[in-house]
């Protein structure tokens, strides 16, 4: 059938995809199972929608779809707390290269070997308005 | 007291974050400096200019490459008045909020009773006209400051703060956001050195109400504070 095949071909690019991001060794080798995992049961459940509803039935949800929709929204939600971790993590180091640059500048500043000015790109008072685009964001 | 007569404090820095504030932090540094000459404003890429206006003022201006937030610019800020032998640490606001009267009299009060943290509150007396709403919301901060750091403050989102070095050494502030204000309170009351508060009048001028934090920028605090 058309949409066996439409599914496992977006299940095997999924896979590939995911799979491409780094992280540190025992999570991204606990992710890769669980998603190793997820694909078997996505692909057998494509082959074999029977399978699906029993496991479905057996542990007490009424249909084979409910019981993806399911492990999609657990799926998902786990994807956005992961996704937040990483974020801060992110915004963290961020923050700490960014200060490490501005106090080494200031150093230099204020040993005098290089002048107190601003960048070549920096505004200046009175040029362009304030602009509406506010860089603070969540 | 008057600020005019005041010696100049030189042994303290004031700290001041810095965000599209070109229209009014050249007066304000202008205002402070004569009371304190060691002045580091931390722009946090301003789109109006707001660093040149604060250098042309004659205040020790740096710059972050990228917007941070405020609590990251008050720890850049803070480190680097360490680093220049501050004894004590003043922060204080760039849009005019805050008074130099009120900054001089917390160092002096830190310097008498030799305590090493002072904390500017709007709600010693009644002098600070906040809005009913703005109220409310700071009340309900103050008590989960509280509650979170142990303290017992009458005001928690204060700007204007005093700290001698050996309590500054102990801020190491991880909210970049607004959270810091909370976070601030909670390590300065991990390094158990004595504090006071004192009463501070903060000017809420049209320029700053429009610009100010808005109550829902609240809501995002608090998510930042638990989620974090
Ligand atoms: N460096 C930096 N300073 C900021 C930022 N947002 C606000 N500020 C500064 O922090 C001070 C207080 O900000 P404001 O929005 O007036 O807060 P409020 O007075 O508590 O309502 C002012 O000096 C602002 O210029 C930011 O993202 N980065
Ligand atoms: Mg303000």
């Amino acid at each position: 059938m058309l949409i066996q095949v439409i599914l496992l071909v977006a299940i095997g690019w999924v896979a590939v995809v995911l799979n491409r991001s780094t992280a540190d060794a025992r999570h991204q080798a606990i992710r890769r199972l669980l998603l190793a995992a997820f694909i078997v049961a996505a692909a057998a459940s494509v082959l074999f929608p029977s399978i699906l509803s029993r496991i479905a039935n057996v542990i007490g949800v009424g249909r084979g779809a409910d019981l993806l929709l399911y492990g999609l929204v657990i799926a998902f939600l786990s994807f956005i707390a992961t996704s937040f971790r990483r974020m801060s993590r992110m915004q963290s180091q961020l923050t700490a290269l960014a200060r490490e640059l501005t106090l080494a500048r200031a150093a230099l500043v204020d040993r005098g070997v290089v002048p107190d000015v601003a960048g070549p790109d920096a505004p200046t008072p009175g040029g362009p308005a304030v602009s509406s685009d506010d860089p603070r964001d969540d | 007291m008057t600020g005019m007569s005041r010696p100049p404090v030189d042994d303290a820095w004031l700290v001041v974050p810095l965000f599209n504030e070109a229209a009014v932090v050249g007066d304000v540094v202008r205002g402070v400096l004569p009371t304190f000459p060691h002045v580091v404003c931390v722009d946090d890429g301003s789109s109006d200019g707001s660093a040149a206006v604060a250098r042309a003022a004659g205040a020790r201006v740096l710059e972050h490459p990228v917007n941070l937030g405020q609590g990251a610019a008050l720890q850049t800020g803070i480190t680097y008045a360490l680093s220049r032998g501050a004894r004590y640490v003043v922060t204080f606001d760039a849009d005019g909020q805050h008074r130099v009267e009120d900054a001089a009299d917390m160092v002096d009060l830190a310097r008498r009773e030799d305590v090493a943290i002072v904390f500017g509150s709007r709600f010693l007396d009644d002098r600070t006209d906040a809005g009913l709403l703005k109220r409310i919301v700071l009340k309900v901060a103050v008590w989960f400051t509280n509650q979170s750091t142990g303290l017992r403050l009458t005001d928690a989102h204060n700007g204007l703060r005093v700290m001698r070095a050996d309590a500054a050494r102990g801020v190491r502030l991880r909210q970049d956001r607004m959270a810091h204000a909370s976070e601030i309170v909670l390590q300065l009351g991990r390094t158990r050195l004595p504090w006071r508060e004192h009463p501070v009048h903060v000017l809420y001028t049209d320029y700053s109400r429009g610009k100010g934090q808005s109550l829902w920028n609240s809501v995002n605090i608090l998510v930042d504070l638990v989620f974090r």
